[in-house]
């Protein structure tokens, strides 16, 4: 029941507000650097065959963007690994 | 030497000719001898929103391709003495003005007005180098949301560019109660983001679509918030130090919840 009277009255807590803000944050920090998608979408495409020598990843999950914190601009990448290739891995062992 | 000031946002339908329309009167209510520039050309619109529609003979092209000088097409405000209105061209388009007429039309104006203030069409093409081409000042309007305000740091990135530095920031159309409840991005976000002056929030209010509907200007409403708010700005805009209003959540909702003690 005070569930049901807090979504009436607007209390219900879900946090948009933030979201809004992290999204707009992320967006404005690409518009104002001023990176094209193509831009990033050749960089990935780099990146891939960069690490395809060293390891196997998932290249549809690769995720390139950027970010940034106390005025400085960072580049983010995801790069699920799915196993390292073999040569590579008893050396480093 | 009058001021020139562009109000502008980016994104369409945030408010810049309500605006427009609301610190022109109140400027005027305080005295001051204002212009108002309908900059929209081919979507007129300052006209209906103070209900000067009627009276219009001459337009914004028809003064900057010299059909006739530019006090002849100014429109007289109905209740106030010293506020005038330049409308916009509704049958031609945008490029029917460039931004050098518009340079030598406010600088025209400058010697006769304290304030001219232009309103800018939606967009950063051609309609909007026009606009802010004569301007000395710029107020950016935004929404709190995401898509509004990106599009106010573009158009701030822009204005800098054109040397319009330091543009101040308007947000409308805010709703208290949804910030409280973490449903919408407060004063602070949309500051802390965009890193600009704030010159004033005006609330949501259903007595600016009222007002609107009759042709009138909320400005000069004393009994509502977003009126109290515009005249707050104004006062800014004169170099007043104006803090912030209280604008929590107001009223009915906040009974309600205290009679059921939600809280
Ligand atoms: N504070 C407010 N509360 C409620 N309604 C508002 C408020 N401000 C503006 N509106 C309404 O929003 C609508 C759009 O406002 P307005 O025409 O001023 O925007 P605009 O930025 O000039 O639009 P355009 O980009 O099309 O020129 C209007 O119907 C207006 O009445
Ligand atoms: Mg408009």
């Amino acid at each position: 029941m005070l569930d049901f009277l807090n979504k009436i009255f607007g209390r219900d807590n879900s946090p948009s507000r933030t979201v809004a803000k992290e999204r707009l944050r992320l967006v404005l920090v690409h518009d104002r650097v001023g990176v094209s998608p193509q831009l990033l979408q050749s960089l990935k495409t780099d990146l891939i065959q960069v690490i395809n020598n060293y390891m196997e990843i998932d290249e549809e999950a690769l995720e390139v963007s950027l970010d940034s914190s106390e005025n400085q601009v960072a580049l983010v990448a995801n790069i699920p690994v799915r196993k390292m290739k073999r040569k590579f891995q008893t050396e480093t062992a | 030497m009058g001021e020139v000031i562009v109000v502008t946002s980016g994104k369409g339908g945030v408010g810049k000719t309500t605006t427009t329309a609301n610190l022109g009167a109140g400027l005027a209510s305080l005295n001051n001898r204002v212009c108002l520039i309908d900059a929209d050309i081919g979507l007129r619109n300052l006209d209906v929103v103070m209900g000067l529609e009627n009276r219009i003979v001459y337009d914004l092209v028809d003064v900057t391709s010299g059909n006739c000088p530019y006090k002849k097409a100014l429109i007289k405000d109905k209740r106030f003495e010293n506020l005038y209105l330049l409308p916009a061209a509704q049958t031609k388009d945008k490029t029917a003005v460039n931004p050098d007429q518009m340079r030598v039309l406010c600088d025209e104006m400058r010697d006769e007005y304290d304030y001219i203030i232009v309103d800018c069409p939606a967009g950063i093409e051609q309609g909007f180098r026009n606009a802010i081409a004569g301007a000395n000042q710029a107020i950016v309007v935004t929404t709190p949301e995401v898509s509004a305000v990106r599009d106010a740091d573009r158009i701030i990135g822009l204005l800098e560019k054109e040397d319009l530095r330091e543009p101040k920031l308007i947000i409308n159309r805010m709703r208290y109660h949804m910030v409280k409840h973490g449903d919408m991005m407060s004063i602070d976000d949309i500051i802390e983001i965009l890193a600009v002056d704030l010159l004033g929030v005006v609330p949501e209010d259903e007595l600016v679509v009222i007002s609107t509907n009759r042709g009138e200007m909320v400005v000069i409403n004393n009994n509502s918030k977003s009126g109290q708010a515009y005249r707050n700005i104004v006062r800014r805009i004169k170099g007043e130090n104006v803090p912030m209003m209280d604008l929590e959540d107001s009223g009915f909702m906040k009974k309600l919840r205290r009679m059921i003690g939600l809280k």
